[in-house]
């Protein structure tokens, strides 16, 4: 595979070997990877948008997926719309749609400015963080379908979501928070104000009155800091509780408690010590820490976006011999569907007419499209590629194969059994000794003064609880998520980070994770007269009628096609054509060879992914066609190797293809031809041989596998249900990054652990020293603030230029914004 | 040292002040989205940009 020259002007692709498209942009000519990304390009500059190429901080989607038919023809209809959408004054509607591809702000940019282009569009609210934009338009003016064409044409594939519970939902639960983080955070700040002259005091003294007057203003500071903003702590606690399990959520809910219950106790009765900073600096960092998590987790999206995604909205219904538009959740069994070609099925069904080929890629990870006759199954959320297809529902809504596989997720996602048990190992851990300590504490004393027994105890608790696990883990989990969101690493679930950092072994799967997803034509061997770009050049004629998946593989060489007459297609094998009066056939070797009169197929043809060009004079050429690997595959593995993760192909593709990737990216270990069940299975055996296991997927039938991993990883453009079930997302769609997680993720352990044996250390040297009088409590109060102010700072030092085991500086890394 | 007695209500009203101010900026939607809005500055005139032929003016909403 060669590469080189510059890469793709729209999407930052590396260009495929011999392909030249230019696309005028800015009256200059650009090389692009394909007819897509040109067709995007030039659009965008020739609506005057040419700025989204200077603002933009992130490469474009690929845009070669651009159907050819229109999808949006049933969002022009007045009927439908007006169910789909809601009312607005003055007659206007209004919808909410997930925008696919947005990368960046420069995208919403474009997006807004694409949209304000058209008349009638009165209001257009593009959020680049969920990637959603709310559209009001005047229906009188301008129809939804224009909107939705618009999207696409700039490379922002428009989902029109129905409804829009979830989103309302996300942004309600961010901003209350927010609102949490800001009381928290406020808390903590003025608390502060009010500790550091009361530490001052013990040793220089200070008024009596005016020191009851100090603890007393803190404790009402803190009041809201420990009842509001701590409030989904208590929450989450009490559901641990109910569900018999402990949580995170029950340690830190007893330490607040605990601490903020003694400390109001001894600022009534004027007696002992007040922890409230330590109470509210505990909220503020589980806070922040919690805010950062939820917004990854957002942006990752949910089940019910993943389903929009996938199902269409609208369905054709054929009734008495006419075709209809209606809504999806209108068909019932029995119903007579017509999806023609490139249209989405809206429910499962029955092939009643017609020779189709259907993409499955999303139910199967299958890459080539299965041949549909009559009396074959078809299910909703696959594409139509080929002819025509007249469809008998058989089920719909929540009956179908999809609806099934997203239950399944819905519920495992519920339940998280996973993920749950590495947090409350370290939860139990912690609450185990804690309590036994305090427990300890509490019966000596009680032999020795039954009076100061409780207070004690309460020391014991009040003060291990607060250092060692408010500040120590949160403030490093929360750099290091914070660290990792810059360079483009969604941390979903944070005790993935901990997982993660002692992986050993990373189970890929190959089509769309270690490759690009995309068919090329790799290879061209001529086997008769014709030079090969003569070869090129007919294959490309024939197959740009098509719409299979092998045709866009040639369209994408970039060789102009000509005019092809007479052109028939034959189900699973092939098109036949006539091109400049000479009769042609493309497709499978046994399929072209036999238009020419004995003609023979070369050996070796019939194994490997070949499709060939015959005549009737033979055979012309043979062309392999695969998946090509991503440019930073094989740099990631071996990174990965260094440090001493094992790599894995688990694929179910088959074997000679698999093999060619495997060999291509370094990779000893591979397996083909697995069905889900088998990923997992294979995933068992080497978890139950002790590995720590990484999944690393990017399609639906990689869900079983990444729910099952100890640390999920999806692509960022694949599908959103193998995202909803994923740990950590590579939102840039590189394997790039991946090295750099892991070694973040084990020094972000490191600090923990510092962290953690800094405070318990301070904790068990200066305790008995105070308790026992020997340490003046001016010293203590420093000591005190110093070793959380170490704490955080060494946590701070996971948010600033981290190095990856080679060397190579992390770029674009701030400082963290919330020190 | 009496006048902390007026000065410590002084800074809660005002920290009061504060929380009431964020509360409303964030119910008014003021953090929802902390991106787009520097892209909007480019939305109403488009950056200067040499003139093409044929071209129309590139601050017009409304025609394509």
């Amino acid at each position: 595979m060669t590469r080189g020259g510059p890469p793709c002007f729209h999407c930052g692709e590396a260009i495929p070997a011999g392909t030249v498209i230019l696309a005028r942009v800015h009256d200059k000519d650009e090389a692009v990877c394909c007819h897509g990304c040109k067709a995007v390009a030039e659009f965008i500059s020739g609506a005057g948008l040419d700025d989204y190429y200077k603002y933009r901080d992130a490469s474009a989607a690929r845009a070669d997926e651009i159907p050819r038919t229109d999808r949006w023809s049933a969002y022009d209809r007045p009927d439908l719309v007006e169910r789909l959408t809601r009312a607005e004054p003055n007659g206007a509607r209004s919808i909410t749609v997930l925008l696919e591809g947005m990368r960046c702000s420069a995208c919403s940019w474009l997006a807004d400015k694409a949209l304000h282009l058209q008349s009638g569009v009165l209001d257009v609210g593009v959020n680049p963080a969920t990637a959603r934009a709310r559209l009001v338009w005047d229906p009188g003016k301008v129809r939804l379908g224009d909107l939705l064409r618009v999207l696409e044409h700039v490379g922002l594939r428009p989902h029109p979501l129905a409804g829009e519970p979830a989103e309302q939902l996300a942004i309600a639960e961010r901003r209350t928070a927010l609102k949490r983080l800001a009381v928290a955070g406020f808390g903590m700040m003025q608390v502060m104000m009010f500790a550091v002259p009361l530490y001052i005091g013990e040793s220089s003294g200070m008024e009596a009155d005016i020191r009851e007057l100090l603890r007393l203003v803190s404790m009402l500071i803190s009041v809201p800091v420990a009842l509001y903003a701590g409030w989904p702590f208590y929450q989450g606690a009490w559901q641990a509780i109910r569900a018999r399990s402990v949580s995170m959520d029950v340690p830190v809910s007893i330490g607040i408690v605990l601490a903020f219950v003694a400390s109001v106790w001894n600022a009534l009765t004027h007696r002992g010590e007040v922890y409230f900073d330590s109470v509210t600096m505990f909220v503020f960092f589980l806070s922040l820490g919690r805010y950062v998590e939820m917004i990854a987790r957002h942006r990752a999206g949910s089940v019910a976006d993943a389903l929009a995604r996938l199902a269409p909205v609208t369905a054709r219904r054929m009734r008495d011999g006419v075709v209809e538009d209606v809504q999806a959740i209108e068909l019932r069994a029995g119903d007579e569907l017509l999806v023609r070609t490139g249209e989405v099925f809206a429910a499962d069904g029955t092939v009643i007419e017609g020779e189709g080929r259907v993409d499955e890629s999303m139910l199967t990870g299958e890459s080539i499209a299965i041949a549909k006759i009559a009396g074959t199954t078809v299910h909703a959320g696959t594409q139509n590629l080929g002819a025509p297809l007249r469809v008998r529902v058989t089920a719909v809504a929540d009956r179908t194969v999809l609806s099934g596989i997203v239950a399944l997720l819905e519920r495992a996602q519920a339940e998280r059994p996973r993920l749950a048990k590495a947090a409350d190992r370290a939860a139990a851990w912690f609450l185990g000794r804690i309590l036994f300590g305090a427990a300890a504490v509490f019966a000596i004393w009680w032999f020795v003064d039954p009076s100061r027994a409780f207070p004690a105890a309460l020391a014991v608790l009040v003060v291990t609880c607060p250092c060692a696990l408010s500040l120590a883990t949160p403030a490093a989990i929360a750099a290091a998520t914070a660290a990792l969101a810059r360079r483009g690493v969604l941390v979903a679930h944070s005790d993935a980070l901990e997982t993660l950092a002692k992986a050993t072994h990373v189970l890929w799967d190959k089509t769309g994770t270690l490759t690009r997803g995309l068919i090329r034509v790799e290879e061209v061997r001529t086997l008769g007269a014709l030079p090969e770009a003569e070869c090129l050049r007919l294959a490309v004629t024939l197959e740009s009628m098509s719409e299979h998946p092998i045709a866009k593989a040639f369209l994408a060489s970039g060789q102009p096609a000509a005019t092809a007459t007479g052109l028939d297609v034959v189900a699973g094998q092939g098109l036949e054509g006539s091109v400049a009066g000479r009769r042609l056939r493309i497709g499978s070797p046994a399929f072209a060879a036999a238009l020419g009169a004995g003609a023979k197929v070369p050996e070796g043809l019939e194994l490997e992914s070949w499709v060939c060009l015959g005549g009737e004079d033979g055979l012309l050429a043979a062309f392999r066609l695969t998946d090509q690997l991503r440019p930073e595959a094989a740099d990631c593995v071996r990174q990965l190797a260094e440090l001493g993760l094992a790599s894995e192909i688990a694929s179910g593709d088959e074997a000679s293809a698999v093999a060619r990737i495997a060999e291509r990216s370094g990779i000893a270990q591979h397996s083909a031809r697995l069905r889900p069940e088998e990923k997992l299975a294979r995933l068992k055996t080497l978890q139950s041989a002790g590995e720590v296991v990484v999944g690393v997927g990017d399609g639906i039938n990689d869900a079983p596998l990444l729910r099952g991993a100890d640390v999920a990883v999806a692509m960022g453009h694949g599908s959103a249900l193998a995202q909803t079930s994923a740990d950590l997302i590579l939102v840039r769609d590189s394997l790039a990054e991946l090295p750099g997680t892991v070694s973040l993720a084990r020094r972000t352990q490191r600090v923990v652990r510092q962290n953690l044996t800094w405070s318990i250390v301070y904790n068990l040297a200066a305790l008995p020293l105070a308790a026992f009088g020997l340490v003046p409590p001016w010293l203590a109060a420093i000591g005190m603030s110093l070793s959380s102010v170490a704490v955080v700072l060494n946590a701070m030092r996971l948010s600033r230029s981290p190095q990856d085991p080679q060397g190579r500086a992390w770029t674009a890394a701030r400082p963290a914004e919330m020190a | 040292m009496s006048i902390v007695y007026l000065l410590i209500p002084l800074g809660l009203v005002l920290v009061g002040f504060g929380l009431w101010a964020f509360f409303w900026a964030v119910g008014n939607g003021q953090f929802d989205d902390l991106d787009s809005p520097g892209w909007s500055i480019l939305k109403d005139d488009a950056p200067p940009q040499p003139p093409r032929p044929g071209d129309t003016p590139p601050s017009k909403q409304e025609e394509p």
